[in-house]
């Protein structure tokens, strides 16, 4: 496709953990993220769904390499991340930026706001004196020139959140990853932050990845949706037809356990009750990850991994016995 | 209505901060019926927990609490801490948001149940032993015999919340507190904890009184609801009718800024909760509320009946009707 902005070719990060067992020392493997694909158009919103433990904010992560993935390829405007070099991968760092979900703890407590928003041009060499720039950052994410002077103590949790927006905007990106960027808020704080990535888009045309566990909230902003469990990709597609028909039993669950706000659609929903809890990524099971809290697992599916395939509603899932 | 369990009148707390007094809660009246479900919701700030904290007798001492708390025709505010001692736990009891940091990391589940169940029944170890291990298989544990001699960290975060429920419904108290329980677990999780409490609920008859910010968790599981702003009960109905012709502006906008499938454009609440240090005379929400008039800044309204609601708003009867939902 003419107008990909990002391409994520089977990612797999692993992390080493030592266990001190006694005498003996083991190491073991978490699998965080396993053979994970996908890719974003400019201008559009992926959301990355999933429990904890699913990795999706390790993806974010290596996407950026603040993580360094173990293998697999990150394509970012037709440059393979992997190969770059510490300078060159430091040039195109402008163009992909990041906000994180705790606003108290992104934001150095000693820094006033408007240093820590031209924090990013004075890494990255931009030239002249930045104050009109913070300045105009600030008008785009709500908040006015003479907060510049102050510092984050003086904010609430809503108003740094869109701090953290305007310092990511400094460098004109194209790629914002936002990890949970909206959790740590209260709900009539949510709605505006939410409105204010929408308008920043329209009028800036970055693409997002929207990395959460809120499944209304993704659903509102996103335009594709990769639904993550235990380090993959479960099933990914078009916001519509994941929410409308999910196909993965895994989707399916999930949906039914977001409990929405009308008592009436919300008591009459046939709900899918899953058993226990997210495996451990030290050791994940077989085949399909997801078999051993599956009401439809059958043997083939602790033998052979199901392969994301493209489903009659238009996603793709990874499901031997998907849901129609 | 049934029988009143809980009754809460003018409850007020204060505390003494370095930047002068804190009010917390400012006048909270409410009821908790015997074998419902009563749903609080607020933001942070609101006073929903600490109201029920000072319930409790949990607050520290810096806290000054007034006003009246009955359970089943006890005072407790105000009550010896020994009196606490023995009303926690066998007739009012509380659950919390972290269940790890509410049990004991070097104590076996079943001994810490054991202990909940001797310190108000007169049982022997063994008889509190075979109790503990059914009330583990209540709340859903498997093989709760082997379970039970584990420790909190072989156990999963949806596992330890299920333990701190066994735990406060051993004695079986009247009233249940149950303060987010389930904000740190994930929704597949947190649909689990949710059946366990309403199972809870529907088998001992206990009534819960569930903490949350979580709209949709209220309207799942709540029979009535209780919407707090500011250390105030600005609205209580039924779910039905709050979820269905909410009164006061705060609910509305709550309920407004909500994402909802096929909704275009989010309505946030314009501006930021007060600072409880100064709050905002009269009604604490005219300094957000679109509908605000300068009656609003004058006397902090009291609830009043607004067809099946009570309602904390002196201008309800002329909003507009809602159109906000979509």
């Amino acid at each position: 496709m003419s107008d990909e902005l990002l391409k994520v070719t089977n990612l797999v990060k692993n992390f080493e953990l030592r266990v001190n067992n006694g005498a003996r020392r083991k190491k073991r493997i978490v699998q965080a993220v396993t053979n994970v694909s996908f890719s974003v158009e400019k201008g559009q919103t992926l959301g990355l769904v999933g429990e904890s433990g699913s990795g999706k904010t390790t993806v974010g992560r290596c996407i950026l390499r603040l993580i360094e993935p173990t293998s697999g390829s990150v394509e970012f405007e037709g440059h393979d991340l992997g190969s770059l070099k510490f300078e060159e991968m430091r040039a195109l760092r402008r163009k992909m930026q990041i906000v994180f979900q705790d606003p108290f703890a992104s934001l150095d407590p000693k820094m006033t706001i408007g240093a820590s928003i031209s924090e990013p041009m004075v890494v990255q060499g931009v030239p002249g004196d930045h104050s009109d720039k913070v300045i105009e950052l600030l008008e785009l994410v709500g908040l006015s020139a003479d907060h510049a002077q102050r510092f984050p103590h003086e904010f609430s949790g809503g108003q740094r959140q869109r701090i953290g927006v305007a310092r990511a905007l400094a460098l004109n990106p194209a790629l914002i990853v936002l990890d949970e960027p909206v959790s740590a808020l209260d709900v009539s704080i949510q709605a505006g932050v939410v409105n204010l990535f929408e308008d920043l888009q329209s009028r800036l045309g970055m693409s997002y990845i929207f990395i959460a566990h809120d499944l209304s909230v993704v659903q509102h902003i996103a335009d594709r949706v990769a639904v993550m469990y235990l380090g993959k990709i479960v099933e990914i597609g078009d916001q519509e037809a994941v929410y409308a028909t999910p196909t993965h039993p895994y989707t399916k669950a999930l949906l039914s356990a977001v409990p929405l706000p009308d008592p009436k659609t919300e008591r009459a929903r046939n709900r899918i009750m899953l058993e226990g809890d997210v495996p451990s990524p030290v050791n994940p099971p077989s085949g399909c990850r997801f078999r051993t809290r599956c009401w439809k697992a059958q043997d083939v599916c602790g033998q052979e991994e199901p392969m994301l395939t493209v489903r009659p509603s238009g996603q793709m899932s990874a499901c031997h016995f998907p849901e129609s | 209505m049934s029988e009143k369990v809980l009754e809460i009148r003018d409850l007020h707390v204060t505390f003494d901060t370095p930047s002068g007094p804190l009010e917390a809660v400012r006048g909270v009246d409410l009821d908790v019926s015997a074998g419902e479900l009563l749903g609080v919701v607020g933001e942070s700030g609101s006073g929903k927990s600490v109201s029920f904290l000072a319930a409790m007798g949990l607050l520290p001492a810096r806290a000054r609490v007034t006003g009246s708390v009955s359970l089943a025709g006890e005072q407790l505010i105000g009550a010896s801490a020994k009196q606490m001692r023995s009303i926690r736990g066998r007739l009012l009891s509380m659950i919390f948001q972290d269940p790890l940091s509410a049990l004991n990391p070097v104590h076996r589940i079943g001994d810490q149940i054991s202990e909940m169940l001797r310190s108000h029944q007169d049982l022997s170890g063994r008889e509190a032993e075979k109790r503990a291990i059914e009330l583990l298989d209540i709340v859903g544990i498997p093989q709760p015999g082997d379970r039970a001699r584990q420790y909190p960290h072989e156990f999963s975060g949806g596992m330890r919340q299920r333990v701190v429920i066994a735990i406060a419904i051993a004695n079986n108290p009247k009233v249940l507190i149950a303060d987010e329980p389930t904000t740190a677990l994930d929704v597949t999780v947190q649909a689990q904890i949710l059946e366990v409490i309403e199972r809870v609920q529907e088998r001992f008859g206990t009534a819960v009184v569930l903490i949350t910010h979580d709209l949709g968790v209220i309207a799942r599981v709540a029979d009535r609801v209780n919407v707090m702003y500011a250390g105030r009960n600005v609205e209580q109905g039924t779910i039905e009718s709050l979820f269905d012709h909410p009164s006061h502006p705060y609910t509305r906008g709550l309920l407004a800024s909500l994402p909802r499938p096929g909704k275009q454009r989010l309505k946030p609440i314009t501006g930021f909760p007060p600072n409880m240090l100064n709050p905002p005379s009269g009604c604490a929400f005219h300094t957000r509320c679109e509908f605000a008039a300068d009656i609003c800044k004058g006397e902090m309204p009291a609830l009043v009946g607004f067809g099946d609601l009570q309602t904390a708003c002196v201008r309800a009867r002329d909003l507009p009707k809602n159109e906000i939902f979509l």
